[in-house]
């Protein structure tokens, strides 16, 4: 298992795929970090020669904010919301969708599992 | 969709003008305002606004860090106080 950016070890899969389990890589960066280290993005990436991963990990390193700090970059711009007080950053405080969408029902993702409420109309009482 | 750059923000111009004055004239006066969709601009750093939300005045003290957003976003709207029945402290 080859080794790139410090953690991750991406095993035995197209090079173009293995790169992809980098945060903060998708496939497009993937096809672009192919296309300037100039390997061929279906080659195993187990395949891949120190050579060519020296080179994956100065482009990672050169054009790209991954992993560790690109997490602590989200971080830091969701705290500077919460920070200064503004909705997004009240909504990111109390867990609820951000970007507007519906709370009365789905919106599951941001809330958490389901807290049932003793007594509450189900919905389909209500009709 | 994302506002055009060749507009530029959206400042409201008379707001504008009043923050230009309070400026000028060192007024650390709280400036109200029903202008929610103003952009706020570098030049506000520093002034307080009243943003009204409706009901009220929220008072807003712009730093640095908001320039970009709009002057509403730090007006909430709604109110929610809690189910009935909720349990405290949850």
């Amino acid at each position: 298992m080859p080794r790139v950016a410090g953690v991750d070890i991406p095993g035995d899969k197209p090079t173009i795929v293995a790169l992809q389990y980098i945060f903060g890589v998708g496939p497009k960066i993937a096809e672009a970090i192919c296309e300037k280290a100039g390997l061929k993005p279906q080659v195993r990436s187990k395949e891949l020669t120190e050579d060519q991963l020296s080179k994956v990990a100065t482009i990672l390193d050169g054009d790209y904010v991954i992993e560790g700090q690109l997490r602590r970059q989200i971080q830091q711009n969701v705290a500077r919301l919460k920070d200064i007080n503004c909705y997004r950053g009240s909504r990111h405080r109390r867990g609820l969708p951000v970007r507007g969408q519906r709370t009365k029902t789905n919106a599951r993702t941001r809330k958490g599992p389901r807290k049932t409420v003793a007594g509450k109309k189900s919905v389909k009482e209500m009709r | 969709m994302t506002r055009s750059s060749k507009k530029g923000p959206f400042v409201d111009e008379k707001l504008y003008r009043k923050v230009q004055k309070a400026t000028e004239s060192g007024s650390r006066e709280p400036i109200k305002t029903w202008a929610r969709s103003c952009t706020i601009v570098p030049e506000f750093i520093g002034q307080t606004f009243m943003v009204h939300n409706g009901k009220m005045f929220h008072k807003v003290f712009v730093t640095e860090d908001m320039v970009g957003h709009k002057l509403g976003e730090f007006s909430p709207t709604r109110m929610f106080r809690g189910h009935t029945g909720a349990k405290k402290g949850a």
